[in-house]
């Protein structure tokens, strides 16, 4: 029934108009209206997104749900409207559009300034962020890249924390510095085939020198998405200034945009300079996992260390992608622990989307409460709260990569393939099964655990049917994802394949 | 038999999700009901398949019950497989738990948390159903962090007291340390075999054997021994095995069932199992079973030292849990893999039965656990008195009771055994003989004899507890004197686990022993072999040193005053985890995030340039209106503008360059 839908225009462009038309409700005295609206297109938008899962064909690695028509043309160079989703991306579009509807349900009342302006923006980035991931041309995809910026800046910098404007900045720094080098590469690489298509791209013939180029403009844009160390201190200023919903969206979906960014366009585009500077993004994807998972340990600041534990959590993604080389040989042709690798790296975006979100709520829950993050100012929360601390034990275990979650599975994966392409990787990425233990249980046991520590956690009223409902459908996720990962292994496993077949190629002109 | 298989891990499963999400609704008799009714079945229903599988020699079972992720045509499963060894195992298991089960119903009478207790407890034994039952390593290991789990869970009972949530956090961790290791034999063994299934990894160990992997460049290692020792760093954390021990002592912060049922009877004997189960790899290298071996005798003896100056019941029961720990450990570095799931088996049963014997002691004396609190209890609580006798004499070896047939069958085996390092485990299990008579009669005889110490209110309301404690306890006592009889023959002389064990034929140290049966064994031991002696002098000097001249003990204790104190101390095994490895963790934490990325990423590089930024901004922040639609025009507008500039002027400038 789907087959003549312009599926991934609907789910790109039904919150978009959503976001308009809720922003039109106009000021706070209409706050319900633009609630009640907002939830509306981002369950509509949920619901325009599942066929994308129940129609896809996981027996084939290619692009599906394609849309490709002219969009414009600038002297020599076409411009396409060209979208369609792989095995990779068609996850991380129902991630997007179903952690848009929990966001809207988590700032439901939450939000009393500027409700509809908050509504909006994240409807808005839901549509953008899905046009990245499906977007095939280059400049399209700079469009949706650059736009998506725009909501995440006034969500920081309108609802965000007493040092919104440092961390705003910080933020625009970072990631626009970066995307320009991208858009340099485009414009380069447009060039030479005469239009942006990405697949066109993947097949275009590239020097060493100019593979090289490209990756550092690309790894430039991407790694600060990621982030990557050592361009991730942005991240835990933005976490602590956002509001609850802005780390949600940006742990769940705005680091994986970096990290798809590895996956669609610097793996296969530039192979040979990918297979050059693997050692470099091994060694930043090993230093994210043990530096970052040490400093996660210090932080007093809750928020912080959930962002740090992300940046750690993300190494495990980058570590997946580029041991390709190391596990390779030439001899035998055996893609088997490269594409388990990469397999993993994918799961684990995906469940690090589930994950950090529900940490960012359960965070949210309590500021809503006593407007501090601070782990000093709790203690004995489980006391009051009980409900909500069997919800906190989960998400934290989840996030210490317990087996039974959907944190265990990606970093299983890829320690696997990490161990076949150097023991000493794995050695130094399964460390974070006791460092991530370490720091995610100390955070519970001292704020969950103990006596009652002061008077307003003796105050705290356990969650409310909201916070339970969102909760418990993050609880349901994480624990299915866990216990049964395959679905989510079928779909993608025949793109990666694909990937990995491609990115073995070398694209130099002989 | 398949459904079979099915219930018995769905019914503890089942019933701890309703114990647990729908506690309220059920109410309190409600919880202990379903949970009872679970593991009851669980339990039947696994004496079922010990009669299909050992008494009727039914056939092997091994089958996938679900696939868990396909990556690249790589299967991860979730299957059981049933052999003997399994089905032993969970009859253990079960049988055990139904008991605490029925035991908790009266220890946890008045807690606030009694839904949560039972819907933990079968949780429990749900996952430890599919450690053992497990057919890959997959599923071995979430069962194994399972397990690890609901022990972090219980021993976090009591959640609002600090010295709990100290406990399972270190015991969590711990656990976790082992498991790094765990982890790196899990993918060893991928790599390798290319495959994680039992059945496939222990067809091909032929081809691996030879095999070397190099870790650190000129020193080549044995697959076997690299994969072997990454199993038992796992195996260590568990079963905690010196130096991973020190989170057991402390897992006593939990209520006194899970103390009997997950840190004495099943989950620390999940690293023996595991061993035991590996037994085809673990043949295959001398180095990893020497490994094994003295790890388990340094266990076995000094861990054995530490019950003799514990003051706390509990805490005297968990000392001597590593103890026998450490001896199925030197059993299995000897290759005497029977003998250790032997002892594993009647250490269940005798251990938990003594967990649960000082429990009852502890419901008695109103939540007292100090022993220098209490003395001629025997007259007060006869069931308990009788039943803890029992395991005491199980615990020490006395000829016919449990303990006895397991115990000397290991001693005698690692007289046998020619691995390195076996003089050593020799003289560790034979000395241990004697410190463990000591340190139970001690504690023995400081709880039921002697002089009444406890002060005139709890004298008076003492009396023995309910029948939902001693029917538990009288239940596992009966094992506790028989199993050992029942099974010597078979078990450790005989062929009882099949194919499930493989030893190989130069380590066939129980097959060099004599042929013993039930009483040609304890004729071998009365009254002259040395264990016999040893234990027997154990409980004499107990008794004369503790009954008849209480003045001794102290005075040792002030004369050997640095001996006590490295005692008391644990070797100070603690001070290295909590004085040394936890401080330097946070202190390069907090380098790293201050002097890392505050300082040089931050302060030196970040800043530097938002600084100019931010001037500018605030320039620029006077013709800003404040409107979504401003913004979103402005970048959109300028993004428009960059592109066509980029992509009119290209050209230009490339032939301006060019």
């Amino acid at each position: 029934m789907f087959e003549s839908w312009p599926l991934l225009s609907l789910v790109i462009w039904t919150p978009i108009v959503g976001g308009m038309l809720v922003l039109a409700t106009g000021g706070d005295k209409n706050a319900t209206e633009a609630r009640v609206l907002a939830l509306v297109f981002s369950i509509i938008t949920f619901a325009l997104s599942i066929p994308l899962y129940t129609e896809f064909n996981s027996a084939s690695g290619s692009m599906q749900f394609i849309e490709h028509h002219e969009w414009m043309s600038l002297g020599s160079l076409r411009f396409y409207y060209h979208l369609g989703v792989d095995g990779i991306a068609m996850p991380l579009i129902l991630l997007t559009t179903f952690m848009t509807v929990i966001i809207v349900i988590a700032g439901w009342e939450v939000i009393k300034f500027k409700a509809a302006q908050y509504m909006a923006a994240f409807l808005i980035m839901s549509g953008l962020m899905v046009g990245v991931f499906s977007a095939l041309d280059g400049a399209l995809f700079y469009v949706f890249w650059e736009a998506m910026l725009i909501p995440m800046f006034l969500v920081i910098g309108v609802w965000g924390g007493p040092r919104r404007v440092y961390a705003t900045i910080k933020f625009f720094l970072y990631t626009f510095l970066g995307s320009v080098f991208m858009l340099v590469a485009f414009i380069y690489m447009a060039n030479k085939t005469g239009s942006f298509e990405i697949l066109e791209l993947h097949s275009l013939p590239l020097t060493k020198t100019e593979q090289m180029f490209i990756f550092i403009a690309f790894l430039l844009a991407f790694s600060v998405k990621v982030p990557m160390w050592p361009v991730h201190t942005w991240l835990p200023d933005a976490h602590v200034e956002a509001p609850t919903g802005g780390s949600v969206v940006l742990a769940a979906i705005m680091l994986k945009l970096g990290a798809y960014g590895f996956l669609r366009f610097s793996l296969p585009i530039t192979p040979d300079a990918s297979q050059e500077l693997a050692w470099l993004m091994i060694t930043l994807s090993l230093i994210a996992v043990v530096y970052i998972g040490f400093v996660a340990l210090v932080q007093q600041d809750m928020k912080k260390l959930i962002a740090y534990s992300s940046i750690s959590h993300m190494g495990f993604v980058t570590l997946g992608f580029f041991i390709v080389w190391s596990i390779y040989s030439p001899v035998t042709h055996d893609v088997k622990m490269i594409v388990t690798g990469i397999n993993g790296a994918v799961v684990q975006m995906i469940s690090h989307g589930f994950i950090s979100a529900a940490m960012f709520l359960v965070v949210g829950v309590m500021y809503d409460r006593i407007h501090s993050r601070q782990i000093a100012d709790y203690g004995g929360v489980a006391n009051t709260m009980p409900t909500f601390a069997a919800f906190a034990v989960l998400f934290a275990m989840a996030n210490a990569g317990l087996p039974g979650t959907s944190g265990f599975v990606g970093e299983f994966l890829v320690i696997l393939a990490a161990f076949k392409a150097n023991p000493w990787f794995a050695f130094l990425a399964a460390s974070t099964l006791i460092i991530g233990a370490a720091y995610t249980l100390w955070m519970v046991k001292r704020v969950f655990f103990g006596q009652v520590a002061n008077e307003k956690v003796q105050g705290l009223t356990d969650i409310n049917a909201r916070e339970f409902f969102f909760l418990s459908v993050l609880a349901v996720m994480v624990l299915f994802f866990g216990l049964y990962p395959a679905p989510l292994l079928e779909v993608m496993d025949e793109s990666v394949t694909n990937l990995v077949r491609h990115i073995l190629q070398s694209k130099i002109p002989q | 038999m398949p459904n079979v298989y099915l219930w018995i891990v769905l019914a503890p499963l089942i019933a701890a999700i309703i114990a647990g999400l729908f506690g309220k609704f059920i109410g309190r008799s409600g919880a202990h009901w379903v949970t009872i009714i679970g593991v009851g079945i669980s339990c039947l229903l696994s004496m079922v398949v010990f009669k299909h599988h050992v008494l009727d020699g039914g056939e092997i079972y091994n089958a996938t019950v679900y696939t868990w992720l396909e990556t690249e045509r790589i299967k991860f499963e979730v299957g059981f497989l049933i052999d003997n060894l399994t089905a032993m195992m969970m009859v253990v298991v079960t049988f055990v738990s139904w008991m605490v089960h029925i035991y908790t119903v009266g220890y946890m009478r008045d807690d606030p948390g009694y839904q949560r207790f039972f819907s933990y407890i079968s949780l429990f034994t749900f996952s430890m159903l599919m450690l053992v039952m497990s057919n890959n390593f997959m599923q071995l290991f979430f069962g194994w962090e399972a397990v690890g789990l609901v022990s972090y869970l219980l021993i976090g009972f009591w959640f609002k007291k600090d010295t709990a949530t100290f406990a399972n956090l270190k015991a969590f961790l711990i656990n976790r340390v082992g498991d790094f290791g765990f982890i790196l034999g899990i993918a060893a063994v991928l790599m390798y075999f290319g495959s994680l299934d039992y059945d496939t990894v222990f067809k091909s160990v032929d081809k691996v054997a030879g095999q070397e992997i190099t870790v650190i460049d000129g020193m080549p290692w044995s697959v076997m021994t690299f994969i072997c020792i990454c199993l038992f760093i796992g195996a260590m954390g568990k079963s905690a095995q010196v130096p991973l021990h020190v989170w057991l002592p402390d897992s006593m912060e939990g209520p006194t069932p899970i103390s009997a049922l997950i840190h004495a009877a099943t989950m620390v004997t999940a690293g023996i199992f595991m061993v035991a189960r590996m037994s085809p790899l673990y043949e295959l290298s001398e180095t990893a079973l020497s490994f094994v071996m003295i790890i388990g005798a340094t266990t076995a003896l000094f861990m054995g030292f530490l019950g003799l100056v514990q003051n706390d019941i509990k805490r005297v029961v968990a000392y001597s849990t590593l103890s026998q720990l450490g001896y199925m450990t030197v059993a299995l570095g000897a290759s005497a893999y029977a003998a250790g799931i032997f002892h594993l088996m009647t250490h269940a049963f005798f251990k938990a039965l003594l967990f649960l014997g000082a429990g009852s002691v502890i419901i008695a004396m109103h939540h007292e656990q100090d022993m220098r609190k209490m003395g001629g209890l025997r007259k007060y609580m006869p069931i308990t008195w009788i039943t803890s006798l029992i395991g005491s004499l199980a615990l020490i070896g006395t000829p016919f009771f449990a303990g006895f047939y397991s115990k000397d069958s290991i001693i005698l085996a690692v007289q046998q055994s020619q691995t390195w390092g076996h003089q050593y485990a020799y003289y560790a299990v034979l000395l241990g003989v004697f410190f463990t008579a000591l340190y139970s009669f001690r504690m023995y005889f400081m709880v039921f004899h002697g002089k009444e110490r406890m002060d005139e209110h709890t004298r008076e309301h003492l009396h023995e507890t309910p029948w939902v404690v001693t029917v538990p306890l009288i239940a596992l006592a009966i094992p506790s004197i028989f199993i050992g009889a029942m099974f010597v023959e078979s078990m450790v002389f005989g062929n009882f686990f099949g194919d499930a064990i493989y030893v190989a034929p130069a380590h066939d140290v129980l097959g060099q022993l004599p042929k013993y049966d039930w009483l040609s064994m304890v004729a071998h031991a009365v009254p002259l072999s040395m264990p016999f002696i040893l234990a027997l002098s154990g409980v004499v000097v107990a008794w004369f040193l503790w009954m008849k001249r209480p003045d001794i003990p102290a005075k040792i204790e002030t004369k050997f005053k640095w001996l006590h104190t490295l005692l008391i101390e644990k070797y100070y095994a603690d001070h290295l985890y909590i004085k040394i490895i936890a401080p330097l963790s946070r202190w390069i934490g907090d380098k790293l995030w201050q002097w890392g990325d505050v300082k040089i990423i931050d302060g030196a590089i970040v800043n530097g340039s938002a600084k100019s930024v931010g001037f500018i901004a605030s320039k620029i922040r006077n013709i800003q209106t404040g409107y979504l639609y401003t913004y979103a025009f402005a970048m959109i507008v300028g993004l428009v503008v960059l592109i066509a500039v980029f992509v009119y002027g290209w050209d230009k400038i490339i032939s301006t360059l060019g």
